[in-house]
């Protein structure tokens, strides 16, 4: 890897982008971050971007902001897949031990590459120490979990704390050092895209497709792993050795995305994996290439914003970005989202309360006829509201307004005396209503031992979404039963309404 | 000064009941075997000198109060849990050589339901063995998780997302995971547990095909009144085996009682149990 990034930098250290770094830095691959954090120690301006400044950056004009979203973008698409994986798995948490327990690495690094005789600025030999010290937390994670009978998030909290309290210390160190240049290192906690040079993005770029090709290679070997890992290990999957796969891509993604993101705020890079829970349900790999395409996006609009202002760190905008996609995602989310589930409940209820209404009129005026022998059934009379209002817990303000609903919908006409009479669609829905309503209690009463497998619901709940193919099938069942007690058989001919009632007879 | 921990009770020497051979349990491989096996979790054993014999073609079941090592006794067989001794063998070889012949239906509660994964995925997983390294799921294994699934009785809800599964159906879930392996030995923990009358009628129609299969599930049970009824075998199980053998002549009073010691009320369910079997004299 290390060679991989000297020989990259080489190639693309001739970068129109490099000139300007390259001046005050005496190396060629000169990395800009250290440049430019100490101005930004003092310098708090924070001017709204001009016109030209938006359209050069939206437009990607220049190769600077190319490298930065272009790398950004890629480690976003990364997160959003390892992402997924580490939700699932429940491991979140381990993901920020693991890049906090980082920062003693990086300034330790620092100082033994400064007493070695070097600048202390290769990135190569920063990252090399922010993972072995990485990996020293996670150990030590495991560890305390292992040895004490501790829980994990109390290991996590130790390790992380401890971890990063040691690494102000180590920087604090550093910069009495009064080595000059030790300042950048701080542009590790909080993150500074613009510091990504091309060969950074080509490093992230090769990781990324490194990260993702592994996790589609193992997708079902993760996916067992993450739902059920002791069936998996009954199988004869080698868990353990795939937990430490997956935490590699772990340590890999945390390791690329330091400069950009910064190790506190590298764990937001779950947060697209998370929005994406509220996409998709059950729909295979759908959810990791969800929450890859809300990384990306959250990565380069992160980037970007940060490139415009460029006194906020980009860190913080790609949480803010991705944060905002969360929100949405919240929100709107086809699957889950709160505002659909909210939708549907209430459509739910009213269909319920239409429902409830219905059945009163319908059963109230059964109850007359049948008080009145040699009147036709159902002869739509009007009903008196006393009457409605006794027959459920409804107020009389709830009742009316439901009445009103049922009104304006067609389903019922008010009469002149303040009774209602149901109107001819009113019938049709109501007959519907109560039919599959009776249906319904007498296959509870009369399949007890089956139904409940089939609904969790009390009947007078069920009644509401009940379907046309189960209605059918409970009338096949029933027509074997001696009679259909009371189920309505309209002596209408009613549209929309087949005279399936006969059938039972 | 050390001080060793004071030795263990001596587990009493238990005999399980001598059976009359019956031709076809004196198969000369044991389904399963399990010998001399102690498994301790932290410092506390919690199944001591567990000695047992499954004849293929059986149904077992493993009956025990709460904390009576039950799940360890599956688990410590499948090799989730470590052993501090004996020896388990499968069809006269080692676990570990057989894992292929060995389905496992873990707990309902052991896994997040919230997965995102359908229930027909969850299926497949009992084909992942098979698939190997890498492959992908193609038609052909979602076809077998399909038919699985019919065989439960829920094909109709493969495409479901298992959180929108009910108890029961979640339970013929795993079970149709474990059916796609085509073991001959089935290890199941509390299937019957919280599940509806229907799915209960399901699992015992699908143990009554195994083994007409020649098929062998061992069975963790809680339910002492469906014991004589579900299961031609009973391991009467309380931290060691208190007895085991078939159930018609082991599952007595005095051997409930052993098991259970004090437990009232579950002494109280074990007499009701008993009084339904045999008509009080």
């Amino acid at each position: 890897m290390l060679g991989v990034v000297l020989l990259l930098g080489l190639l693309f250290g001739t970068g129109p982008g490099m000139a300007a770094a390259s001046s005050t830095e005496p190396n060629a691959g000169g990395r800009r971050w250290f440049l430019q954090a100490s101005a930004t120690i003092t310098d708090r301006s924070l001017a709204w971007p001009t016109a030209e400044q938006w359209s050069r950056v939206l437009r990607l004009q220049d190769y600077n902001t190319r490298v930065v979203v272009l790398g950004t973008t890629l480690l976003g698409l990364a997160a959003g897949v390892v992402g997924s994986f580490t939700l699932l798995r429940k491991r979140a948490l381990m993901g920020d031990a693991l890049s906090h327990a980082m920062l003693p690495g990086i300034g330790l690094a620092f100082m033994i590459s400064v007493a070695a005789g070097g600048t202390g600025k290769s990135l190569p030999v920063l990252l090399t120490g922010a993972t072995l010290s990485g990996l020293l937390g996670l150990g030590t994670v495991l560890a305390v979990r292992h040895y004490t009978r501790l829980k994990e998030d109390t290991a996590l909290g130790i390790v992380l704390s401890v971890y990063f309290g040691a690494g102000v210390a180590v920087l604090g160190v550093v910069q009495r050092m009064g080595e000059g240049h030790s300042a950048g290192l701080e542009s590790f906690i909080y993150g500074k895209a613009a510091s990504l040079v091309a060969a950074d993005t080509a490093v992230i770029g090769l990781a990324s497709v490194l990260v993702i090709g592994v996790s589609a290679l193992l997708f079902k070997e993760f996916r067992l792993l993450c739902f059920d890992a002791s069936y998996a290990a009954t199988q004869g999957w080698p868990v353990v050795r795939l937990d430490l796969v997956m935490m590699s891509l772990v340590v890999v993604v945390t390791v690329i995305g330091l400069q950009a993101v910064g190790l506190v705020l590298i764990i937001a890079l779950i947060i697209p994996a998370a929005a994406a829970r509220f996409w998709t349900g059950a729909i295979g790999c759908a959810g990791t290439w969800i929450a890859a395409g809300m990384g990306a996006a959250s990565c380069a609009i992160g980037a970007a914003a940060s490139a415009l202002l460029p006194n906020l760190p980009s860190g913080a905008m790609i949480v803010l970005v991705s944060t905002g996609l969360f929100l949405l995602s919240l929100l709107w989310g086809r699957e889950r989202g709160v505002i659909l589930r909210w939708q549907r409940r209430r459509a739910l209820n009213r269909k319920v309360r239409r429902q409830h209404v219905l059945r009163a009129v319908y059963e109230w005026s059964e109850a007359a006829a049948a008080s009145q022998p040699g009147t036709l059934a159902l002869t739509v009379p009007s009903v008196p509201l006393p009457a409605l209002l006794a027959r459920r817990s409804w107020s009389a303000r709830e009742l009316r307004r439901e009445l009103d609903r049922a009104a304006k919908d067609g389903l019922l006409e008010w009469r002149a005396d303040h009774t209602v009479a149901l109107t001819k669609s009113g019938l049709t829905e109501a007959t519907r209503v109560v039919r599959n309503h009776r249906l319904w209690e007498v296959f509870l009463i009369t399949y007890a031992d089956i139904a409940p497998s089939h609904v969790d619901r009390d009947a007078d709940a069920i009644e509401h979404v009940l379907g046309t193919d189960l209605v059918a099938e409970l009338e096949s069942l029933l027509a074997r039963q001696t009679a259909l007690p009371a189920v309505p058989l309209s002596p209408h001919t009613i549209a929309g309404v087949p005279a399936s009632g006969s059938n039972s007879s | 000064m050390l001080s060793l921990s004071p030795p263990p009770p001596a587990p009493t020497p238990t005999r399980r009941p001598t059976l009359a051979p019956l031709g076809a349990e004196h198969s000369p491989e044991a389904a399963l075997s399990i010998h001399d096996m102690t498994v301790a979790y932290h410092r506390k054993p919690v199944l001591w000198d567990v000695d047992l014999d499954v004849p293929p073609g059986s149904l077992v079941g493993i009956v025990g109060p709460n904390g009576a090592g039950k799940s360890t006794l599956i688990k410590a067989v499948l090799d989730l849990i470590p052993r501090v001794s004996g020896r388990v063998l499968v069809f006269g070889k080692p676990y570990r050589q057989q894992r292929h012949r060995v389905a496992y239906v873990p707990q309902r509660e052991s896994v997040d339901w919230d997965f995102p994964v359908s229930a027909l995925e969850v299926v497949a997983m009992g084909l992942y063995g098979r698939i190997g390294w890498f492959r992908p799921v193609t038609r052909r294994h979602r076809e077998i998780a399909l038919h699985a699934l019919e065989r439960v009785g829920i094909a109709d809800l493969a495409q479901r997302q298992i959180s929108q599964l009910s108890g029961g159906q979640q339970q013929r879930t795993f079970l149709a995971r474990a059916l796609v392996q085509e073991a001959d030995l089935y290890l199941m923990d509390e299937p019957f547990a919280a599940v509806d009358a229907a799915t209960e009628k399901a699992i015992v129609r699908l143990l009554q095909d195994l083994r007409a299969a020649g098929r062998t599930a061992l069975v963790v049970h809680h339910d002492l009144q469906t014991v004589a009824e579900y299961f031609d075998r009973v391991v009467l199980l309380n931290l060691r085996v208190v007895a085991s053998g078939l159930t018609e002549t082991v599952f007595t009073r005095e051997n409930l009682q052993k098991t259970y010691g004090g437990r009232l009320t579950l002494m109280t369910e074990a007499a009701e149990a008993l009084a339904r079997e045999a008509p009080a004299p």
